[in-house]
């Protein structure tokens, strides 16, 4: 079992990340996550999926994917040769003075924003692999985490090489 | 042009060749009805059940092997043709399911009869669409069919907005299209090719295991002609029964769940299998992990995912099925490649002497009913059926002489498929004898399209194998269950003679051979829809059996 991040440059348009999402409930494989946004030119979608799985697993989902009318490319990336990102919101429950400054140090030293401070909280956004979010959030956690929310992975490979599609 | 989508439709299904459509009107799709009212060149037959024309269609596209379109309102309608659609996806087959749907505006308001097709529809369609625009009309409808008959052909369902029929707008049918996810690879790899030769060439008991794939891209001539170059017999998967005539000496029948003794053994012990058209279903290989882990596994299809889904492959080649067996009937023509008689073909042919059938017995079981019907019906005569023990007999014991006719659902395993399906394979050819082999449980799914046969003039034959069960459960349950029959007993309900008597078609029950024989060859030459009722013994079994779960190897005969 390993975690395998998939690239798909899709039609933009109605009703695809239905049948995108309806394909991997059917053939029962596990979405661990999955983002959808517009490309370069709006008539395409980008999606980054993050699937559980092992090797022959993987192999069918990209099939599988390939397969779907309205999804143009699949390309599986390699982790260690991709820029892999995600972007978390944290709202930390930071009453005392003592919680405030812990809780800025640590997003000072995980290069996070405070993009909200009230009497009471915090929220603290934060880029970077899943791991280093998932590293930040155990590190707050007992301040008291109020609210949390991630997006998922958005992932790109490294070099000139990139996922197109031909005109 | 300026015209209503109605007529749009109707339009550009006449430029994609549609000669007949199967359907029912409902309020969703009335405007579209409207127009076929006074059309000409479009057949449109009215069946009585939604399931039944979606069968239909199929069964018309399994006898051209091209598109068959079928026609239903929204909500209810549209939900009825689900089975169908399923059926045709999981065997597939290019049906284009065209729905009515609620007036744009109201969609999503829970308007009376409405209900989510496209939602509902897509795991079990090729693709789907909604029309949005009046003017995509002519482009929706070529993708549809484009899709649904290329690559590995399936279902695609048009939805079409109660406004969007009746809308006008400027249309343009001068429409290219180019679907750029959409691309199937047809033509074989050049060192996959070669490669495949290699393995075939040094087998010493190669056998081909032809599939429904074969029959879809007609690689008939190809099949034969790389069997007898090999010197390869030909097991075919259920889907594939009747892509080799069955009296070829080559020929060995079905191999799986209920596959005949030769073809399963034969499977079991060849060193390379060319796979060609399969898609390695758990009802062909019995237990997978046991499943001819000694031979080496050439694959050929056409849709990429089947490659290593279900089964590990030695040799992976994605193409079309007639194209790819030509490229390496041409590979093995160039190296001056051609088998005489091996051992292994003379194996076979001791192994097809044991496993030949004895002489029917003068009882009227289903297997001489079956044997009997084959010796009745012309060569070219179509045979399709219903599910379940009729179905496992028909495979077992009926031998197709002529490539491709035969029809019947083998993903899905649709009871009451076979009835309509008969109804369409009749309608696309009307000069043939059209048989339904069918179970006194099957038939009863769809019987009330008796009506559409008798009123629509389309004359088929329904052979009732009749048990007065659900026959393959009881099966089941006498094997498996300790012979506890639950709920599987019909009670001699109806009488079918007098069923098919109030539509208007014959019905007769016979008590012999000799007189079904007889009813058999006046109903071959019948105008109209003959049922006739054929009562078996009850207890009668199909076999060989592989229990679910267990491997080919261990079949029970």
């Amino acid at each position: 079992m390993g975690e395998y991040i998939l690239a798909a440059i899709v039609e933009h348009k109605p009703g695809v990340l239905h049948k995108v999402s309806n394909m991997f409930r059917k053939r029962n494989f596990n979405i661990e996550s999955i983002t959808v946004g517009a490309c370069e030119t709006g008539d395409i979608a980008r999606m980054t999926i993050t699937v559980q799985g092992d090797e022959a697993t993987v192999e069918q989902v990209v099939k599988q994917l390939q397969k779907l009318v309205d999804v143009i490319k699949v390309s599986r990336l390699e982790p260690s040769r991709s820029v892999v990102r995600e972007l978390a919101l944290v709202k930390v429950y930071t009453a005392d003075s003592k919680a405030k400054s812990d809780v800025v140090n640590y997003a000072t030293i995980f290069r996070g924003r405070i993009v909200d401070v009230s009497r009471d909280s915090m929220i603290i956004e934060i880029t970077g692999s899943p791991t280093k979010i998932d590293a930040f959030v155990e590190l707050v956690k007992s301040y008291g985490i109020k609210e949390f929310a991630r997006t998922g992975v958005v992932a790109m490979s490294r070099g000139l090489k990139s996922l197109k599609v031909e005109e | 042009m300026k015209m209503s989508g109605s007529r749009a439709l109707i339009e550009s299904l006449k430029k994609e060749g549609v000669k007949v459509i199967f359907g029912i009107p409902g309020g969703a799709i009335m405007p579209v009805y409207d127009v076929l009212y006074d059309e000409k060149e479009i057949r449109h037959i009215l069946m009585r059940h939604e399931q039944c024309a979606a069968h239909a269609a199929d069964g018309y596209a399994r006898a051209v092997r091209g598109p068959g379109v079928c026609m239903a309102t929204s909500g209810p309608g549209a939900t009825n043709l689900v089975t169908g659609i399923a059926n045709a996806y999981m065997d597939s087959s290019p049906v284009i399911a065209i729905t009515g749907q609620v007036a744009t505006h109201l969609i999503g308001r829970d308007a009376f009869q409405e209900t989510d097709i496209i939602g509902i529809t897509t795991p079990i369609t090729k693709y789907n669409y909604q029309v949005r625009r009046v003017e995509d009309i002519p482009r929706i409808v070529k993708e549809a069919f484009y899709i649904a008959s290329t690559g590995r052909p399936g279902p695609v369902l048009i939805d079409v907005p109660r406004d969007m029929q009746t809308s006008v707008a400027d249309v343009d049918f001068n429409v290219k299209i180019d679907i750029r996810g959409y691309k199937p690879n047809i033509e074989p790899h050049p060192l996959q090719v070669k490669k495949a030769v290699d393995i075939l060439v040094s087998s010493e008991r190669p056998i081909i295991l032809a599939g429904g794939g074969v029959h879809w891209s007609k690689a008939y001539g190809e099949l034969l002609t790389l069997a007898e170059l090999l010197m390869a017999p030909v097991a075919t998967t259920f889907m594939g029964k009747g892509v080799i005539p069955e009296n070829h000496p080559l020929a060995l029948g079905c191999i799986g769940m209920h596959g005949r003794i030769e073809a399963n053994k034969s499977i079991m012990a060849a060193d390379a299998i060319l796979a060609v058209g399969v898609r390695f279903s758990d009802r062909s290989t019995g237990k997978v992990d046991e499943f001819c882990h000694d031979a080496k596994i050439i694959h050929i299809d056409i849709d990429p995912s089947e490659i290593r889904k279900n089964v590990p492959v030695h040799l992976p080649i994605v193409a079309d099925a007639k194209i790819a067996l030509k490229a390496i009937i041409d590979e093995m023509i160039h190296r001056g490649f051609k088998r005489e008689k091996s051992e292994w073909i003379k194996r076979i042919e001791m192994l097809k002497k044991e496993c030949e059938d004895s002489e029917p017995s003068k009882e009227i079981t289903a297997v001489n009913a079956i044997k009997l019907l084959r010796k009745v019906l012309p060569e070219n005569a179509i045979v399709a059926t219903e599910v379940g023990q009729n179905q496992m007999w028909a495979s077992l014991h009926f031998r197709v002489l002529k490539t491709g006719t035969f029809i019947s659902s083998g993903g899905l395993g649709t009871m009451g498929f076979g009835f309509p399906a008969s109804l369409g394979a009749k309608v696309a050819m009307p000069d043939v004898p059209v048989v339904d082999i069918a179970g006194d449980g099957s038939f009863l799914m769809t019987e009330q399209d008796l009506a559409t046969s008798v009123v629509e003039d389309i004359p088929v034959i329904v052979m009732i194998l009749n048990n007065s069960s659900l026959g393959m459960v009881a099966q089941w349950q006498r094997f498996f269950f300790g012979r506890r029959y639950s709920h599987t007993d019909l009670k001699g309900v109806p009488d079918f003679a007098k069923l098919a008597e109030a539509f208007g078609a014959r019905g007769v029950r016979v008590n012999s051979l000799n007189e079904l024989e007889q009813v058999l060859r006046e109903a071959v030459k019948s105008d109209v829809t003959v049922v006739i009722d054929v009562p078996i013994p009850r207890e009668e079994d199909v076999l060989p059996i592989v229990p679910p779960g267990k491997s080919l190897k261990d079949m029970i005969c």
